[in-house]
């Protein structure tokens, strides 16, 4: 129906006649006959914005919203302070390009610059660019990152999220590193294990904390053994969690990578997100994609531009540290109008509540013999055993409007509680299961 | 000033709601103890500062983006309030199947609808971006020929006009890139290509119409030489919106693609991101396409995962949302609206580039598709006036500059893409800036190098930035 062409029948062949033509298929005549679509495409006739709107709502519609959410796994459903959405929206951050042109983009670079600073202090590192696809990509291209021509062993602990692994698997079908996965052991990476796999091929080790179980990983009773062998540290944190739990700079890690849809971003059937990476300073040069530095225009006024541009591939081409171009620029947006909104002690507030309310809910599932499996300090997530089938389980959670946990076996369920949850809703939750046991 | 200047200790906001379970501390051994900060800002200062900042961002909706492979399109609003809808932004990646049918139906009619306009059989949703999308694909090639124990073909050909991306992506994927360089109509060289093309190349990377806003017209001749020397044909394409509806990739010889939902599918770009970058195939690729996929099986969504496939490119299904814009925008547009988008793209671009090239050449001669290139080289040996000058002129007048200083094969390139929303009047405003800007560069070209005089800040010292890096806000610094 529409095309949002502005022009009317009359100014386009008025333009047409300044070029020289008659017809708009003229403008094609490089474009060989045989391969011209001849009969139209096959697809419908375009459609009006009521009806648009109609057929995309009714696809909404078929999906289902829970009332209550008590699963993580990688996606956390935190509350979203209205002033978030409604600061991000400006069209002029949501129609803006890449900010090439300085001069009329102070305001993106400005945006970016604050959020880089406030992903550099929540892990405590020094230098973070300007944001990845997600924690996945963000992780992938932290282990990229620390190739070098005699160190291309990856070791990835197990309890790194499954598609975190996955993708960096993709990763380094691409680029030829080898990955050696160390196993887990009671909850939490094995660390034994991990010692006696470092040597000098290695070049990184990756760790997530809290761990794909929710479990925190004893990072500093490893990181000694890793430096020695002049291996990195690469460690995939909670944002949310990091106002609470030793921060990656604290735990010498030299480079911070995770997923920030927890800052403000909904679950949205998972993206967009955001991946955060952070670096210490003798890293920053290898940093993939853009990063805004300030500096000052030809009056001395501070000035805000994209930076170490040698690093990217429209200067470097095939010697670039990433092919990144486009990044998550408006998640990180999001990410730093969220952090500003709770400020360092809502945060750590989210943070305490999402903690003590994983409490409650472990305790009282274990009351109704939902054990947990680990015995191990964990931070809002946990996995206990499940007595019963744990399919039936869900289900009947789910028609009640609940969505319970991640079944990760047949008789294992990793929980998750945020700041959302209240004590009323775990409450019902176990009210549920134990009519279910019943 | 920045919100660390403007935090003002002891402020903040009632957020959350207090708490309803008693308290229980993390471990101690696992407690944070280093300093940090964040600003402490009241809503109403937070929301100043950021009208602050948009008014210092120049966007779609400000005025003309002529950004050159950048298909800086109108953004319409409807696509932006369907993706906002709580029965998408509400929904887990790991909810259960039969609670997320409407979520795989979007993807699912979405690939149907860009198979039917690339000429593709199967598309994945996965790559979060242009870029991303480019090295799956390229992942796809390397695992079709290993999967036939083709071991020796390691080099991928990318023309010398290509995105930096396509050599940046081949390099990742663990190729060697050999470049092919272009003829003097701007396109490939055929006998450059064929000298190339051996048992050693994996593929070529082309983008057609190609950066210098060209359809390269051997284009038939060019697939058809990298298929005989047993390699794939990869479509880059960053500017489909030329010939969407007009001509199909897959019928152009083209194995693997990747679009850019967030230049030819209308999806704003985010101030850099996110957008989309789904790789479509034909059937013998499928395979090794990103795993899970969406398929219907038995008239319900399903996923579906190959063993043969390359993995995961991210966690998840790619940016979701965005897809839901562009599935909202291919439903408005339709059969007969895509080509016409399409045609007027080309309109609008000849319209301006006839009204320009008397003044400032055109790098290639004839029609051009969507975009086309304008070269300086002679204005800066005459007057000094660069690529750099006019581009920062415009900003003077509202206008946001075209891409400069590439493609890199035009010595003082200045890429010039309008899109199909721009009205003739825009247009004409643009080429009168551009005309006046063109009067000053032969009369007083030492104003020009002052450009621009009216934006919050003059031209920023970038080589400082670099060689001193501040990349994080210290009271130091200010």
């Amino acid at each position: 129906m529409g095309s949002y062409i502005s022009n009317t029948a009359q100014q386009r062949q008025a333009m047409l006649k300044t070029i020289g033509l008659t017809r708009l298929d003229e403008l094609y005549a490089d474009v060989p006959d045989s391969v011209r679509i001849q009969s139209g495409l096959k697809l419908k006739e375009g459609l009006g914005e009521l009806e648009v709107s109609r057929q995309i709502r009714s696809m909404a519609n078929k999906n289902v919203i829970y009332e209550s959410c008590f699963r993580g796994a990688g996606a956390y459903r935190h509350y979203i302070p209205a002033a978030v959405k409604s600061i991000v929206s400006k069209e002029e951050f949501v129609t803006a390009y890449t900010p090439y042109q300085a001069e009329i983009s102070q305001g993106i670079l400005q945006s970016i610059f604050e959020y880089q600073t406030m992903i550099a202090e929540l892990t405590g590192m020094d230098a973070a660019n300007a944001s990845v696809y997600d924690g996945a990509t963000a992780a992938a291209e932290a282990v990229a990152l620390c190739q070098e021509r005699k160190k291309r062993v990856a070791l990835i602990s197990s309890c790194v999220h499954p598609q975190v692994i996955e993708t960096i698997r993709t990763y380094c079908f691409g680029n030829g590193m080898e990955i050696r996965l160390i196993e887990e052991k009671e909850g939490v990476t094995d660390l034994e294990q991990l010692q006696e796999a470092l040597g000098p091929e290695v070049a990184c080790v990756l760790l997530q904390q809290p761990n794909f179980y929710g479990n925190l990983e004893d990072v500093a009773q490893i990181e000694p053994a890793i430096h020695a062998q002049q291996a990195k540290l690469i460690i995939s944190c909670n944002p949310i969690a990091l106002a609470l739990m030793k921060a990656p700079g604290e735990l010498k890690a030299d480079i911070a990578v995770g997923e920030g849809q927890p800052l403000g971003l909904s679950l949205s059937f998972g993206g967009p997100y955001l991946g955060f990476m952070a670096v210490k300073e003798k890293l920053m040069r290898k940093l993939p994609g853009r990063i805004v530095g300030q500096t000052r225009d030809s009056q001395g006024r501070i000035a805000y531009v994209l930076t170490l541009q040698a690093r990217e591939q429209h200067i470097r081409r095939e010697k670039a540290s990433s092919n990144i171009c486009s990044n998550e620029a408006h998640c990180a947006l999001t990410a730093a109008v969220y952090l500003a909104m709770m400020g360092k002690s809502g945060l750590q507030e989210c943070a305490h509540q999402c903690h003590s309310k994983a409490a409650y809910l472990r305790k009282e599932l274990e009351k109704i013999g939902y054990l947990p499996v680990h015995a191990r300090p964990y931070f809002h997530e946990f996995v206990t055993s499940c007595p019963q089938d744990v399919q039936s389980v869900l289900q009947r959670l789910a028609q009640q409007g609940i969505l319970g946990g991640l079944p990760i076996s047949d008789n294992r369920i990793l929980w998750c509680v945020t700041e959302l949850i209240s004590k009323e809703e775990m409450d019902r939750l176990i009210t549920i299961l134990k009519e279910g046991k019943a | 000033m920045t919100l660390f200047e403007k935090s003002q200790p002891g402020c903040g906001n009632q957020l959350l709601a207090s708490l309803d379970v008693p308290t229980v501390e993390l471990e101690s051994a696992f407690v944070r103890q280093s300093e940090w900060t964040l600003p402490a800002m009241a809503e109403a200062d937070l929301s100043r500062h950021y009208t602050e900042l948009a008014e210092k961002t120049h966007g779609v909706n400000n005025g003309f983006y002529p950004l050159g492979s950048c298909t800086m399109k109108y953004n319409p609003k409807i696509n932006e309030a369907l993706a906002a809808l709580p029965g998408f932004t509400e929904i887990h990646p790991l909810q259960p199947l039969e609670s997320v049918q409407g979520c795989l139906e979007v993807l699912y009619k979405a690939e149907q609808a860009l198979c039917e306009i690339t000429g593709m059989d199967a598309m994945s949703f996965q790559p979060a971006a242009g870029a991303h999308g480019e090295f799956t694909g390229l992942l796809l090639i390397k695992a079709y020929h290993q999967s036939r124990q083709d071991h020796k073909r390691t080099k991928i050909l990318v023309p010398d006009s290509a995105h930096g991306t396509n050599p940046a992506s081949a390099s990742m994927a663990g190729f060697t890139i050999v470049n092919i360089p272009s003829n003097d109509e701007g396109c490939v060289d055929l006998e450059a290509l064929r000298a190339a093309a051996d048992e050693e190349t994996a593929g070529l990377m082309l983008t057609n119409p190609n950066t210098v806003g060209l359809f390269d017209r051997n284009i038939l001749e060019i697939t058809k030489i990298v298929h005989e020397a047993g390699g794939l044909n990869y479509y880059d394409g960053a500017n489909l919106n030329a010939i969407m509806g007009i001509v199909r990739p897959g019928e152009m010889g083209f194995d693997v693609i990747h679009l850019n939902l967030h230049k030819t599918f209308s999806t704003p770009h985010g101030g850099g991101g996110p957008g989309s970058g789904p790789v479509g195939c034909k059937d013998f690729l499928i395979p090794f396409l990103p795993n899970p996929h969406a398929v219907v099986l038995e008239e319900e969504y399903s996923w579906e995962e190959s063993l043969h496939s390359i993995g995961r490119v991210r966690a998840f299904y790619g940016n979701f949302l965005v897809v839901v814009k562009a599935l909202a925008y291919i439903l408005t547009l339709g059969k007969e609206g895509i080509p016409e988008a399409a045609a007027n793209a080309v309109l609008n671009a000849n319209y301006m580039l006839t009204k320009l090239k008397d003044l400032y050449p055109p790098a290639y001669d004839g029609l051009c598709m969507h975009e086309f290139v304008l070269s300086l080289e002679k204005l800066k040996k005459e007057k000094g006036v660069s690529a750099m000058d006019i581009a920062k002129s415009l900003l003077d007048y509202g206008i946001h500059p075209p891409t400069m200083y590439f493609p890199l094969i035009v010595p003082e390139a200045l890429m010039v893409e309008p899109t199909e929303t721009e009205s003739k009047q825009t247009l004409d405003e643009a080429v009168e800036a551009f005309r006046t800007i063109y009067a000053t560069a032969i009369s007083e070209p030492e104003q020009l190098h002052a450009a621009p005089q009216s934006t919050v800040i003059g031209r920023p010292d970038e080589v400082q930035a670099a060689r001193s890096p501040i990349v994080r806000w210290r009271p130091e610094h200010q």
